[in-house]
């Protein structure tokens, strides 16, 4: 099982499972955020920022497109909003930082498709009909080392630590 | 002639170039705005700002100074945003005010963005006495500023998730409504019922100046969900104008309480969203009603321009305060 599905019911337990996420995380490792408008994907980049250590705030990239933070790894926080696709992303440097000595997340990763790396953690943030506070949280790895990652993290939330 | 110092700003989407006589007197404001084209696009970056920046620069620098008049062996000192901004196009603006100043041999001044938001306020001939709060509201910032005096100002309060401008502009296009995000919802808020919607206002902990938008939006989405789940038709003049009554109640809330706090004797408004005339009006008569003057910029110089850094430079000129062309960028530069 690649892939693993949780509910959050609210932006402090979204925030609460992504620190356990940012915890897992290694220099290289990349998070395609997917998901409609506030259903909490700066959210789950706070939680991850959390998680590595960041200290501060971690606030939307949505007009400046890249912010960076210093925690235990580096965090590239990308936002492809703005972005009218791939190239616009390669512009911003995007080979670079993904390969590079930290962790990137990247929301709107939909926008950038065809520059995503082949290995990374994609996690969809869904929102539930009848329930406007619950989001349905899927992750799911494209490859290898983002298969680990899954797998960690299915390790952490049943051990319950 | 007085000081003249020739402004580049390239932090974010805007490459502009100015030049600004003693830090009050604008001879030339030139901004190569991608307003146009994100219209056109929704709201989405055509090309990535940096590579445009590095095509744009060397023409708008040289229409600032045609428009003023004047040449480069005129100037006085260069001043430049250093951040925050985006890192590649930040570049490109330094790089240019650094191979000016090397080449002519005149002082480099790095300014940071939202102090050179701040002094949009100085180029109105207004007189501005210390101390002031000045907030910062654009599609990047929400920022409280404390100020005892030029080089003395301190950030605090921001927010916590979205900027303002973010908030407007991710809820029009929510809307459909288009892009930029402010002026298409304030001009619909017009025919609106401020009130017809109850949504949340995030004022955070007693006491604290930050801000957070990211709740207000999802209430607005939510809200439309909700109506077309019951198949109910959504009035948007509604949902504009009680969204934008929402920002505005937080934004002026946040100001006076930052004003009373510090024992301010003005508030100075800028960035994008200090182009809002319901925000202006509001903010005026509230700040009136405690004796605060309330000093706002025009809409060209709330925007993104190098007027405004100009104008921080000359501040900076006076002191002294120069840079070494060993500056770097700074993306997340802070006050």
């Amino acid at each position: 099982m690649y892939s693993l599905e949780l509910r959050s019911d609210s932006p402090e337990a979204t925030r609460t499972i992504a620190d356990k996420l940012g915890r897992l995380l290694e220099a290289g490792d990349v998070i395609a955020l997917y998901g409609d408008l506030g259903t909490g994907k700066t959210c789950f980049a706070q939680g991850v920022a959390r998680g590595l250590g960041v200290p501060g705030n971690v606030t939307s990239p949505t007009f400046v497109l890249l912010r960076e933070y210093a925690g235990r790894l580096p965090l590239y926080h990308f936002d492809a909003y703005r972005l009218n696709g791939p190239e616009d992303f390669t512009e911003l440097g995007s080979e670079e930082y993904l390969s590079g000595p930290g962790v990137s997340i990247i929301e709107w990763a939909e926008r950038v498709a065809g520059a995503l790396p082949d290995d990374r953690l994609e996690v969809e943030l869904l929102r539930l009909d009848r329930e406007e506070n619950t989001r349905l949280i899927r992750f799911s790895g494209t490859g290898e080392r983002s298969r680990t990652i899954v797998e960690g993290l299915r390790r952490v939330l049943c051990s319950g630590n | 002639m007085g000081v003249l110092i020739l402004g580049i700003e390239t932090s974010c989407d805007e490459t502009a170039a100015a030049v600004v006589t003693d830090g009050q007197r604008v001879m030339s404001n030139v901004v190569a705005s991608q307003a146009e084209l994100h219209r056109c696009f929704g709201g989405v970056v055509p090309e990535v700002a940096s590579r445009r920046h590095i095509e744009t620069l060397n023409p708008v620098i040289a229409t600032a100074l045609a428009e003023a008049g004047l040449g480069f062996d005129d100037l006085n000192a260069i001043a430049v945003t250093q951040g925050p901004g985006l890192l590649g196009s930040l570049l490109v603006g330094l790089m240019a005010a650094k191979s000016l100043s090397f080449a002519l041999k005149i002082p480099l001044i790095a300014v940071n963005h939202i102090e050179a938001h701040i002094y949009a306020n100085f180029l109105l001939g207004e007189e501005i006495s210390f101390p002031f709060v000045a907030m910062v509201v654009s599609g990047g910032h929400t920022d409280i500023v404390y100020a005892r005096s030029h080089s003395e100002m301190r950030l605090v309060g921001q927010t916590l998730d979205d900027a303002a401008g973010e908030a407007f502009d991710k809820v029009a296009r929510f809307l459909g409504l288009g892009y930029p995000g402010g002026p298409v919802i304030e001009s619909l808020a017009r025919k609106g019922n401020p009130e017809a919607i109850p949504l949340p206002r995030a004022f955070l902990e007693e006491g604290s100046l930050d801000t957070s938008f990211s709740g207000l939006k999802t209430a607005v989405v939510n809200h439309i969900n909700r109506s077309r789940q019951k198949g109910e038709e959504v009035d948007l003049s509604d949902v504009a104008a009680s969204f934008q009554a929402a920002v505005v109640e937080i934004l002026v809330t946040k100001a006076l309480a930052a004003v009373e706090t510090y024992g301010a004797k003005a508030l100075l408004l800028a960035g994008g969203v200090a182009a809002n005339g319901h925000l202006r009006d509001v903010m005026l008569t509230r700040m009136r009603m405690q004796d605060v003057k309330v000093v706002i910029p025009p809409p060209a110089l709330c925007t993104d321009n190098a007027a405004m850094v100009a104008a921080a430079g000359y501040y900076r000129y006076l002191r002294g305060d120069f840079a070494p062309l060993e500056i770097n960028a700074a993306a997340g530069l802070s006050l």
